[in-house]
């Protein structure tokens, strides 16, 4: 499982937890997330977000 | 063939240089900063601390890291004195570029009120990293922070500073935080939660004086009230970065005159983000700048490309009541038609027959975005 940030708010993407309130279920992996997914925080697209790697 | 150069390091700057890469990966690029050049998440800077951030861990990447990644120049701490649209010029200290196509990203200042006192100058503001990290170490060890201005960015400050464990005093001119987003009802929810989490409020009232008093500061307001704090935070507004565009004789009104190719007077010069005034908008907000980045890029790599707006709701980052925010555009006839409960708040402001044209949620509410967004007309057609 790994995390992603988005560059724009420092949102962290976690894929162990999902993104349950936005119809996203834990353990969704990055690249089964729908393109029109958004930002939860901020709204930058899908494409805005970069990779961070999951430190443990 | 001289660079495209691109003169700010923020997300407006960033944002056209990453996008230019996604549809052209050689041509020449020269990214000018005054600052560091670091690749950071302004939003952070007023909430960072109650998530525990050191300022140091809010910037994502060095300048060094971001030109390898951008296949770019980047110039850190280097100023722009003067631009010379005609020779397609830029003049640094001591130096001049030559630019194929110039990109103003120059964003804008913390606009400072003249207050009186004898330290009205230790006002601090908060517009970038570096301030945010002189902000840091000011308040380190200290325990109260007065905090001028309740509109967006001082409601986040104040929630954050409260989360990590300062006693925060908000004065504001209006009668409400977020005077010009919220309608009343909505601004009583966020200031009761504010108010639940230990912020102090002077509304309707301004600072006219700011005297040192020992290691403290002491505010003297309208209302003849007076406060007593370790350090004073203050975030009213931003004023569009003009002037280099004026003295190169470039069209400026609130923001530097850009039409919807992004281009300014001169065909060759083009500006976005917080310095610039698209169709008459000046938006300083983070959505406007991530499309006009993108339809800048396409312009810049031989599509010129108009910029449109959709409808762009704004986060207001205070836990203690999320916000969000879409206020109808300046001007628009509506009225606020607002239903409230325990835990939220939900303002529409709609056209007579029933147009929702902008709104306003609070608290649970927050969670109808998604279904109302789309409802929206754009801001930009």
């Amino acid at each position: 499982m790994k995390k992603w940030q988005c560059i724009v708010c420092g949102y962290t993407y976690d894929e162990a937890a999902g993104d349950p309130e936005h119809g996203i279920k834990a353990g969704t992996r990055w690249e089964d997330i729908p393109a029109d997914w958004a930002c939860p925080e901020c709204g930058v697209a899908k494409a805005d977000f970069e990779m961070v790697l999951l430190a443990a | 063939m001289n660079p495209i150069v691109i003169v700010g390091s923020g997300l407006a700057g960033y944002n056209v240089a990453r996008e230019l890469r996604k549809l052209d990966k050689e041509a020449p690029l020269t990214l000018i900063s005054a600052d560091s050049a670091h690749f950071y998440s302004k939003p952070m800077l007023s909430s960072a601390l109650g998530s525990g951030k050191a300022p140091e861990a809010i910037a994502m990447n060095t300048a060094e890291q971001m030109a390898t990644q951008l296949n770019a120049t980047v110039r850190a701490h280097v100023h722009v004195t003067a631009i010379e649209p005609a020779q397609h010029a830029v003049h640094l200290y001591q130096e001049t570029l030559r630019y194929s196509k110039l990109v103003l990203a120059l964003g804008a200042d913390q606009i400072r009120l003249t207050i009186g006192g004898n330290a009205a100058e230790r006002v601090m503001t908060v517009n970038d990293l570096t301030d945010y990290t002189q902000f840091r170490a000011a308040i380190a060890g200290k325990a109260t922070v007065a905090v001028i201005g309740g509109g967006l960015i001082g409601c986040e400050f104040a929630n954050d500073l409260t989360s990590g464990g300062f006693k925060v005093s908000v004065i504001d001119i209006a009668p409400q935080p977020l005077s010009r987003l919220l309608p009343p009802e909505g601004a009583a929810m966020l200031q009761q939660k504010l108010t639940a989490l230990g912020v102090d409020w002077h509304l309707g009232t301004s600072v006219t004086a700011i005297d040192g008093d020992g290691d403290h500061l002491r505010l003297a307001l309208a209302n003849g009230e007076t406060i007593k704090v370790d350090v004073v935070l203050s975030a009213v507004g931003l004023r569009p970065r003009i002037t280099l565009a004026q003295a190169a004789g470039l069209k400026t009104s609130r923001g530097i005159v850009v039409d919807r190719n992004l281009a300014t007077s001169d065909p060759d010069v083009y500006a976005l983000g917080d310095c610039a005034e698209v169709a008459g908008l000046v938006l300083p907000f983070v959505m406007p700048i991530m499309h006009s980045a993108r339809a800048l890029a396409a312009t810049l790599a031989g599509k010129p490309t108009p910029v449109s707006y959709p409808a762009m709701p704004v986060l207001v980052k205070t836990p203690a009541c999320p916000t969000i925010v879409s206020p109808p555009s300046a001007g628009i006839d509506g009225k606020w038609n607002v239903t409230a409960d325990a835990e939220g708040v939900k303002s529409l402001y709609q056209d007579a027959a029933g147009k929702l044209l902008g709104f306003a949620l609070n608290g649970k509410a927050t969670a109808e975005r998604a279904a109302l967004t789309p409802q929206l007309p754009p801001v930009l057609a």
